[in-house]
């Protein structure tokens, strides 16, 4: 691990000379971060209620899934660079260190000018939280910690994954922002008002309601408005677990492929 | 001025270039189908919690907003990237004085061009998915029709008025990241691509659709889509845009121009 | 001694997608290294040269463990180079004329230390090994300038030393003299020549310039369609495709006949005459005794043949 921290510090090293540009940054990072809170309070502000979720409770679910995807991208968020590596050559490179390839790209890319949209949602959720009234117990408190942690797990699992397609088709292009953002925007909202197919694959499938939904269900101490068991609730960290291993063994696949074909 | 054969080359040229981007065209309108059914989803659970209709939008009309939006994003370009800084910046803006076309209406030529082939794939793949999945609101009025099409041409207009302009301010402010950025910023939450603009809490809408030009980008071309309010009033507010934007974008271009020729860059 | 590298009917395919009409595409596999036979001993200092696309690269790449290989079997350092990478990372050291080891914000001196600690190499190693590229590289006027700042030589001499910090075992160099000029050429290759020279470091080397070759390699392998067409020293390769050596000719006045010696050939006559340029197959002794005896003979050069021609003509005969 001390290689993989040094190699980060020499980023951060490396990114300090741009002093403004950081800051530029961090303003930026925040200032998206907003821009979508916003959204949310205007539309829960024109229509009361969302899929039976008050604004308090709505802004909760918000602020779990904007904290876990803001924090997946802080960590991993650049590997969809991945696309230069490949072009330029720059993969290679990696490939020539005795060192982890995915280890590497996540701290040579590791991100802290992006941390203000981690840091307004962190802060944010318990403020939601108390304002969508909800009973503090230990266990609660812990979920609270947990299930930002759970998310980013998640989507830095999405953010690999769809990283890795790059491997097969370099010019995938904005085809990875389908999931990466459309993740993050499906999980702001409460998964009740998505229908049939579309609320499975993404809720379900891809796990985007354990980022938020869930997880604010349990503080909220509400059942399942879509009829899951009481046990479903809890599953955040077995999902965030799983799509680590699949996206890892995809990783795996990816680089496998890139090594058959080159750049 | 040259014939307007000229332009028409650089049209076709734009068409053509953008015809080769194959896998971009198909990624991008992945992700625009995946936004569409994701706002679709979020403005039907508020027309419901709203009782049906929503400022206005009932659901075929919020289906139409959502997914024909999603297709306009691609064709007015919004966030395209900023090529016109980037060969400011590398230099290349040079050779570009040294043809007989004015640069401003050359990139707009190209860019209508670009439109064109947007029009004909970016603009119809969410547009079919929508129609497929939710059914679109059909306009009452045949009149609707040519009034959306010349929406259209001035949401166009506007947009690369715009954007040429902030591109220009590069040749002050040698990197365009920061312009960029607040344009992203602005033109997400004020040009309708989120929500109709009219369920912003008063006095809100009117000031944001008629004092800013994010609306003439993409709400008001929607707005006459679904017939909601007066098309000719919208149509007249897009029209000032585009009659403050492209000659702002002239103005900054010739003042960027002789920077770039008195100072070499 | 023991072989460092050992590659048997090492092959490379590559899937190329061809259009073939509006909509379909055919698919074509395309042997980019098609059956390398190669073993260089610890020590050896070897050219591996060819034309463009001819698998230079590949074969680099096959060999660093960057590319995983369709067929045959590779070892180097005793090591399977893909599933064995990071061991072997540990043991070579890559040069890419073309792209940078190296961090771009970063001044060199940082560069190498964060390479000491990525390769845990003792400090004491460290600093011996920097310390010999610093005086032979000349790299003390600007180790403390970011990477991006440096001009193409400073960046290479910068790219060498990091990929010899960690001590390794083998050097593997593409195109490290590419765009360089003519003073960074120089310093890099007496550079190279002397880690050569000290002979515990095996050095693979690719380039266009025949010129590293003719001063590095005593070893040439000469690689074409994925195959290996010549494997053996300079004068091998010379005898094998007939490069002969040339003589010049500068007269005073031009003659009614031109000399004529058997094994001297008459190849261009330049100035109405008064240059004559022949090729020979044998010593020059005779001809230029035969030259002298007109009593015109002002001038005579005799040229070594030339690598640019014999490969020029390697590559030709393709």
């Amino acid at each position: 691990m001390a290689e993989y921290y040094r190699l980060f510090l020499a980023q951060a090293r490396g990114q300090a000379q741009y002093r403004a540009s950081f800051w530029f940054d961090v303003a930026a990072s925040t200032g998206f971060g907003v821009i979508d809170l916003l959204g949310v309070l205007v539309v829960f502000h024109a229509s009361g209620s969302l899929g039976g979720f008050t604004q308090a409770e709505g802004l909760l679910i918000a602020a779990l899934a904007g904290a876990g995807f803001a924090l997946a991208d802080l960590v991993v968020g650049s590997v969809e660079r991945i696309r230069n590596y490949v072009r330029t050559g720059l993969f290679d490179a990696v490939l020539l260190r005795p060192l982890g390839a995915l280890g590497q790209l996540i701290a040579m890319d590791f991100a802290p000018r992006r941390a203000g949209r981690a840091v307004l949602c962190a802060a944010l959720i318990p403020v939601t939280a108390v304002g969508a009234g909800v009973q503090w117990t230990p266990v609660r408190l812990l979920v609270a910690v947990l299930a930002p942690l759970c998310g980013a797990v998640l989507f830095g699992a999405i953010f690999v994954a769809t990283a890795t397609v790059a491997f097969w088709w370099i010019d995938s292009g904005e085809f990875a922002n389908s999931f990466t953002y459309g993740g993050r925007d499906f999980s702001t909202w409460p998964a009740t008002i998505y229908g049939g197919v579309f609320r499975r694959v993404f809720a379900y499938g891809f796990g985007f309601a354990f980022a938020g939904y869930y997880p604010a269900l349990i503080l909220l101490g509400r059942p399942d408005p879509l009829g899951g068991p009481p046990w479903l609730a809890w599953l955040s960290p077995l999902v965030a677990a799983v799509a680590a291993v699949v996206a890892g063994l995809f990783w795996r696949r990816g680089v496998r492929q890139y090594r058959s074909t080159g750049s | 001025m040259p014939p307007l054969t000229v332009y028409w080359a650089l049209v076709r040229a734009g068409f053509r270039r953008y015809s080769t981007y194959r896998q971009a065209t198909v990624a991008g309108a992945t992700t625009n189908v995946m936004f569409g059914f994701l706002r679709t989803y979020g403005m039907f659970a508020a027309a419901a919690a709203a009782g049906g209709v929503l400022a206005g939008y009932d659901r075929p009309r919020l289906a139409t907003f959502v997914w024909v939006s999603q297709g306009m994003l691609a064709t007015i370009n919004i966030w395209g990237p900023p090529e016109y800084a980037e060969r400011v910046r590398t230099g290349d803006a040079v050779t570009d004085l040294l043809r007989p076309v004015h640069p401003v209406w050359q990139l707009l030529a190209v860019d209508l061009g670009r439109a064109g082939f947007a029009l004909l794939t970016r603009f119809v793949a969410p547009v079919v998915v929508g129609a497929l999945a939710f059914g679109l609101y059909a306009p009452a009025r045949w009149s609707t029709y040519p009034a959306f099409a010349l929406s259209l041409v001035l949401a166009l207009l506007v947009t690369f008025g715009c954007r040429h302009a902030l591109f220009c301010s590069v040749h002050w402010l040698l990197d365009v990241r920061g312009p960029m950025t607040a344009w992203v910023l602005f033109s997400t939450l004020l040009s309708g691509m989120v929500f109709p603009l009219w369920i912003l809490p008063e006095p809100l809408p009117a000031l944001v659709v008629y004092g800013m030009p994010f609306a003439s980008m993409v709400q008001a071309p929607m707005d006459v889509l679904v017939e909601r309010g007066d098309p000719l009033r919208l149509l007249l507010t897009q029209a000032a845009w585009a009659a403050v934007a492209l000659p702002a974008a002239v103005l900054i271009q010739r003042r960027g121009e002789r920077k770039m020729v008195i100072q070499g860059g | 001694m023991s072989a460092v590298i050992e590659t048997r009917g090492l092959r490379k395919e590559f899937v190329v997608r061809k259009r073939a009409g509006r909509f379909r595409r055919t698919r074509h596999a395309i042997a980019a290294v098609d059956g390398v036979d190669l073993r260089v001993e610890a020590g050896e200092m070897l050219g591996y040269i060819g034309p463009n696309g001819a698998g230079k690269s590949t074969t680099l790449k096959m060999l660093t463990g960057v590319l995983h290989p369709s067929g045959g079997d590779v070892r180097v350092c005793g090591f399977e180079p893909v599933p064995q990478r990071v061991r072997l990372a540990r043991g070579i050291g890559v040069v890419f004329g073309q792209r940078s080891q190296l961090w771009w914000d970063l001044p060199l001196r940082e560069s190498f230390d964060l390479l000491r600690h990525i390769y845990r190499v003792p400090p004491s190693e460290h600093a011996a090994r920097l310390a010999r590229c610093r005086s032979m590289l000349e790299l003390d006027p600007f180790l403390d300038t970011p990477v991006r700042q440096l001009s193409l030589g400073q960046r290479m001499r910068g790219e060498i030393t990091a990929a010899l910090l960690h001590g390794p075992a083998v050097l593997f160099l593409d195109e490290p003299t590419i765009g360089l000029d003519v003073v960074s050429k120089q310093s890099v290759r007496a550079f190279l020549a002397e880690v050569g020279a000290r002979g515990d470091t095996t050095v693979v080397l690719t380039t266009h310039d025949l010129a590293d070759i003719q001063r590095l390699c005593e070893r040439l392998v000469v690689i074409d369609h994925g195959r290996v067409v010549h494997d053996g020293t300079l004068a091998a390769l010379h005898a094998r495709y007939g490069s002969r050596r040339r003589v010049v000719a500068d007269l005073d006045a031009p003659l009614d006949r031109p000399v004529a010696v058997p094994g001297a050939d008459l190849e261009s006559t330049e100035g109405g005459g008064a240059r004559l340029t022949y090729a020979l197959d044998q010593p020059p002794g005779a001809l230029i005794a035969a030259l002298a005896q007109t009593g015109v003979l002002r001038d005579v050069k005799i040229e070594e043949p030339d690598i640019e021609e014999v490969v020029a003509r390697l590559y030709k005969d393709r």
